[in-house]
């Protein structure tokens, strides 16, 4: 193994016997006597659980009562890098990290690791609800990996971090839910391995905390140590990590630079897409006047798209078709962001067809959304169509299509060469000027 | 910085996962590495025990002193078995104590994989350390409850003799009982939960089949040395022995203590052949 490799995964893959079939019966009674009947059936399927000695990887595809979750994983982390895992759930992500961590063993291949490590796969692991905080904080760094005469040095520093200086010789059970998972991760936080691999566990906490953490995981990663950092929260994998790799169906779809394999991987997920069409029109959301036909994204090249630069404009289309004519249409959007809250609203104002009876056909109202508006991440599109006079609501489709907004961190967005978390729904990229003037200071301190 | 996984003593420890394998002996090292944890899990052990109780740590005395005086009332003036002249509660508090110990630890101990599944899917320590701790945690209720004997043998005036010398060798014998169990019962919970459904019968014919409500003696000669493979027996004795000044009986002895010493052995070796799978079949 080279010297500067953190870790080496070779071809590794990893099988899940699944197949204890529950016999089924219709009654208690049933059951029951299926059970006084079958002891050696039972043995025989219970310890089958351990065997897979007769599981190969090649022959195993066909069986159906096993699963593997990985295939024929490899990969090399260098030291001091930080690399991101990412992909939708059933990858292969949780079991990927856990052989890692040792906690399981992969069926076949190897996995090479130098230097200490320790996993994060949940914060608060062996955490007593009738200890004290001070206990806990002692308990959960032993179960981490910490030495006590390590514990003692940082106690301080960890308690410090936590925020519950008050109440930490006071029992856990009588914590909030919020308090314990701050003092949990405030031990998780002050770990100092050289390599360090976290699940999700940046999913608890508020806001503020979280981005507390971040700032913490980030600062790991500038201290030379090696991270691997599995997420659903995609900024947070933007942020941290340079490279990435998506996962997808237990083998590597993609191992590259963070903003490509995103873009690969919000390509190929399930769920809300940059284009949505309704080609049988009597399926179409709407009513007999009009009916959608098609929303899209499109990318500054002119391609439908699901990811979009912060710094270029976007089109968003509209399609519906006019049923009945003579109706004064109102074309609008909202543009919601992941938490749900509304960015903005926008209504079509070509004035060539506003408070204008429209005749029968087919229409495509298109509008631009500017670069450097939007902040990163994912937004969804939910057009809506009123006729007026009188006001009435003729179509509206919550989240029809979705983009996600990608910071590349060239350095030409509104971000400049700042690289931690930058709050706001919008991020503009204003024009600034800063004034120098000696002479009005001087006269001023007479 | 500390070696915690690797194989080499340098700074830049390497560590190999390889795909599992059956039998594996190594690891010791890495338990002693883990020395901290097991003083904090131990410790959470007792303390949590008797955690919101009004009566604390004289719960570890009430517990077998109550036993004490129901087994001294019914077996030795209602029953009157045969004790070989020694005061029954001299005689059954000597075999008690111990009996409470390697009861508690054997069951604890057979069920401590099933109660830390939870953490068992989220972190690796050593995997041991999960049927040691209670073997561990519930020597401290055991040298609490020691007072009570101290006790008695102060009221009957027993005076210590050269015997004692012995008693180490009687206390390792009875802590390697409830780890040779917990060790075996611990990992095949995993696989057939009828271990627990099956653990209090399995305690009472072991507490039967020791000297514990009986003399030893009463036993026919010919048995004697099927009955002594049994090593509660052999504790029991020997803290009789050491305790209250007989010789000791190694007669009764030595065939328990090669059961514990195997007990221990292959119990650690099925320990290590399973460990690593534990997790996907919990």
């Amino acid at each position: 193994m080279n010297n500067d490799l953190a870790i080496k995964v070779e071809n590794v893959s990893k099988c899940y016997r699944i197949g204890v079939k529950e016999n089924m019966h219709d009654s208690l009674g049933a059951s029951l006597l299926h059970f006084l009947k079958n002891p050696l059936q039972n043995y025989r399927k219970y310890r089958s659980l351990y065997q897979f000695d007769d599981l190969r990887p090649e022959q195993g595809e066909d069986r159906t009562d096993v699963i593997w979750a990985l295939g024929d994983v490899s990969f090399e982390i260098k030291k001091g890098e930080v690399v991101g895992i990412i992909g939708i759930n059933g990858a292969g992500k949780s079991t990927l990290l856990k052989i890692l961590s040792k906690i399981t063993p992969p069926t076949s291949g190897s996995i090479t690791i130098r230097g200490r490590i320790s996993s994060l796969l949940e914060v608060g692991t062996g955490f007593h609800p009738e200890l004290t905080g001070r206990e806990n904080v002692y308990l959960n760094g032993t179960i981490l990996g910490m030495r006590k005469k390590e514990i003692e040095r940082k106690f301080d520093e960890i308690v410090d971090f936590s925020g519950v200086e008050k109440f930490i010789d006071t029992p856990v059970k009588r914590y909030s839910s919020g308090m314990k998972v701050r003092l949990a991760f405030a031990v998780a936080a002050h770990l100092e391995p050289e390599i360090l691999i976290i699940d999700e566990v940046l999913a608890v906490g508020d806001a503020q905390f979280q981005k507390k953490c971040l700032n913490k995981m980030k600062d790991v990663g500038e201290h030379g140590r090696t991270v691997l950092f599995v997420s659903h929260i995609l900024p947070a994998v933007t942020r941290l990590c340079s490279r990435t790799i998506l996962l997808n169906g237990g083998r590597v779809q993609v191992d590259g630079p963070t903003h490509e394999v995103i873009c690969v991987y919000l390509n190929t997920e399930t769920g809300a897409q940059a284009e949505r069409r309704w080609v049988d029109l009597k399926e179409a959301p709407g009513d007999e006047a009009v009916r959608l036909c098609g929303v899209r994204v499109r990318a500054n090249d002119g391609y439908v798209s699901e990811t979009v630069d912060i710094s270029e404009p976007l089109q968003i289309e509209i399609e519906y078709e006019v049923l009945q004519p003579g109706h004064d249409l109102r074309v609008y959007f909202h543009v919601f962001n992941e938490e749900g809250i509304e960015a903005f609203l926008s209504f079509d104002n070509d004035s060539a067809w506003v408070k204008r009876p429209r005749p029968l056909g087919r229409y495509v109202s298109k509008s631009v959304i500017p670069g450097n508006l939007l902040s990163e991440g994912r937004y969804f599109i939910g057009p809506t169509i009123r006729t007026e006079n009188p006001s009435i609501k003729r179509l509206g489709v919550n989240d029809a299509v979705a983009f996600h907004v990608i910071d590349s961190m060239d350095g030409n967005g509104a971000r400049g060469d700042s690289t931690g978390n930058i709050p706001g729904v919008v991020r503009p990229l204003l024009k600034w000027e800063t004034q120098f003037n000696p002479k009005e200071a001087h006269v001023e301190k007479n | 910085m500390d070696n915690r996984y690797g194989t080499t003593s340098s700074g830049n420890s390497i560590t190999v996962i390889p795909p599992k394998s059956g039998w594996t002996m190594t690891g010791f090292q890495e338990l002693k590495d883990y020395r901290d944890l097991f003083y904090f899990l131990v410790w959470r052990d007792i303390k949590t025990l008797y955690a919101q109780t009004i009566l604390g740590f004289m719960w570890a005395i009430l517990q077998p002193l109550v036993q004490i005086v129901i087994f001294t009332i019914i077996f030795g003036n209602v029953a009157k078995l045969s004790t070989d002249g020694i005061p029954y509660l001299l005689f059954s508090s000597v075999a008690l104590i111990p009996w409470t110990y390697i009861s508690l630890a054997t069951v604890q101990s057979s069920q401590s994989l099933i109660q830390g599944s939870s953490m068992l899917g989220k972190i690796y320590f050593p995997r041991l350390i999960f049927p040691i701790t209670p073997v561990l945690a519930k020597l401290v209720d055991f040298g609490i409850s020691m007072f009570i004997i101290v006790c008695i043998m102060l009221y009957y005036r027993v005076s210590p003799t050269w015997n004692l010398f012995f008693f180490p060798l009687f206390l390792i014998m009875m802590v390697s009982i409830p780890l040779g169990i917990g060790t075996w019962l611990s990992t095949l919970a995993i696989r057939f939960r009828d271990v627990r459904q099956a653990m209090p019968l399995f305690i009472q014919m072991l507490m039967f089949s020791a000297p514990i409500v009986y003399s030893a003696s009463s036993i026919p000669e010919q048995y004697r040395f099927l009955y002594s493979l049994n090593p509660i027996v052999g504790v029991i004795e020997g803290f009789r022995a050491c305790l209250l000044g007989f010789p000791i009986p190694w007669l009764y002895v030595w065939p328990g203590m090669v059961t514990a010493a195997l007990l221990v052995i292959s119990g650690t070796v099925y320990f290590k052949r399973m460990e690593r799978i534990i997790v996907d079949v919990i």
